[in-house]
């Protein structure tokens, strides 16, 4: 499954991602600057990301929690996730994002 | 949850206030977990301790990020949440008597004379002590900056983080960015002394509880608070006086309001701060300790928690509970050169329980 990620400079990253892992969790072992500093409890919106080439529209909407919690994230648009509530499957090979500005 | 108190000022000019320096035995960056436990390990040797920390109140990550989510991995505890494992931290130590300082920031820490620390903080409080302990986790939680062009010029004359003084802005054009607690609060609060107050937020949806909400529509039905879908794009004004604030739609049309300040209101997160100045040796932003002793490889000062790094260091809780405890141990050797360390069991030790308070 491949993961194609913008960095904040603008860098393209191919990453591996894995079956039942989050995006959060692939981005961050890939050294794409993201803090995740609640770890992944959708409790701080330092993960967040923008889905690019309509992958917004092909993963299921986000939920209550996340939608509140972007309330908390800067810069935050129409394409916006937490990239820790998004649970990868093989569904998602290709899943495009760019990190979000701190 | 993210409601900023008044004492709350990382990026406002503080007075200095110069006090009496205070001397302890073990000065306490942080009053996290790790921070707290380290109270309870020092306690059992004697050793008091200080802590300060940036929030204002005890809990670190713990009650900032998960104060009502459980923790599963605490020894004993199968379940306990952030709240409820700092307030069982804080009954534990009480018999320590830990001296607080909270919503202050450590700024500096300089070797006396004497060979003992002097650790300061921006309030001006001033801890000597032979032994420092740092247990501040990822940093210190500083108010998320919007990624707005040159937003730093406008820092501390027009643009906010906190509300200290309502009066300040009486009379005033006020822009306030976010959809939480803090945000609509201070909506609610200031508009009725406000020359003008414009919300403005991503959507038309907010974090914030229903009735502060509620309260808001009706301010803005009844023409007193003005509210915008629509984020920040560039603040106008000179000399770090503010004046106007570009806003963007969500159909991207830009429009001007009227701002002489600007509050925004997105939660706090975590820069390592003045500690990247001390001279610690630092390994990708974290601080290299022996895990013999959790001792930088500055003599005296310590490093435990989230904080320190070593070969095969994991990021738990429990892992910051071990650190203490070894800590403590090499603490009391410079703190109390000239004595034996006698090491008891809490079980046992009558010594103990008498410290404890359960004798």
């Amino acid at each position: 499954m491949k993961i194609i990620a913008k960095d904040r400079e603008g860098n393209e990253h191919e990453l591996e991602g894995r079956d039942g892992w989050t995006l959060m969790e692939i981005l961050r072992e890939g050294g794409l600057g993201v803090a995740a500093e609640c770890g992944g409890a959708c409790a701080c919106a330092t993960c967040h990301v923008y889905l690019t080439d309509g992958w917004y529209e092909k993963l299921p909407p986000p939920s209550e929690a996340e939608t509140d919690m972007l309330d908390m994230a800067l810069g935050v648009e129409p394409n916006s996730r937490l990239s820790c509530q998004i649970t990868l499957d093989e569904s998602m090979d290709g899943i495009a994002c760019t990190v979000a500005p701190e | 949850m993210y409601f900023f108190t008044d004492n709350y000022l990382p990026w406002n000019e503080c007075e200095t206030l110069m006090n009496e320096p205070i001397e302890t035995d073990v000065a306490i960056v942080g009053a996290g977990p790790a921070g707290l436990f380290a109270v309870f390990e020092l306690g059992l040797l004697d050793l008091k301790a200080h802590l300060i920390d940036i929030l204002d109140r005890p809990g670190g990550q713990c009650t900032e990020l998960y104060p009502e989510k459980p923790i599963y991995d605490i020894p004993g505890l199968p379940t306990v949440t952030g709240q409820q494992l700092t307030d069982r931290l804080m009954e534990q130590i009480k018999p320590f008597s830990p001296q607080f300082h909270f919503g202050e920031m450590v700024t500096g820490l300089t070797k006396c004379a004497d060979g003992r620390w002097k650790l300061t903080s921006d309030a001006g409080t001033e801890i000597v002590a032979p032994v420092v302990v740092v247990a501040a986790g990822g940093g210190s939680f500083m108010p998320k900056r919007p990624p707005v062009p040159g937003i730093e010029a406008y820092e501390g004359r027009s643009v906010f983080y906190a509300v200290r003084k309502m009066e300040d802005f009486r009379g005033k054009d006020i822009l306030i960015a976010g959809g939480g607690d803090s945000a609509l609060d201070w909506t609610l609060n200031l508009a009725p002394i406000a020359k003008s107050l414009t919300l403005v937020h991503h959507r038309d949806g907010f974090r914030a509880a229903q009735h502060s909400v509620n309260r808001m529509r009706e301010l803005v039905d009844a023409g007193k608070v003005k509210f915008h879908v629509a984020s920040v794009k560039a603040l106008h004004g000179e000399n770090g006086v503010l004046s106007s604030a570009t806003l963007a739609g969500a159909d991207k049309q830009e429009f001007q309001v009227a701002a002489a300040a600007f509050i925004p209101f997105f939660g706090l997160t975590m820069k390592l701060g003045p500690i990247a100045d001390f001279g610690l040796k630092l390994t990708d932003n974290l601080i290299a300790v022996d895990t013999a002793k959790f001792e930088s490889e500055t003599p005296g000062v310590f490093a435990i928690g989230d904080i320190c790094t070593y070969s095969g260091k994991v990021k738990l809780i429990l892992s910051g509970f071990h650190e203490a405890a070894l800590m403590a141990q090499a603490a009391f050797h410079i703190c109390r050169p000239n004595d034996r360390l006698r090491f008891q069991y809490t079980t046992s030790s009558s010594n103990l329980h008498k410290k404890l308070g359960a004798s």
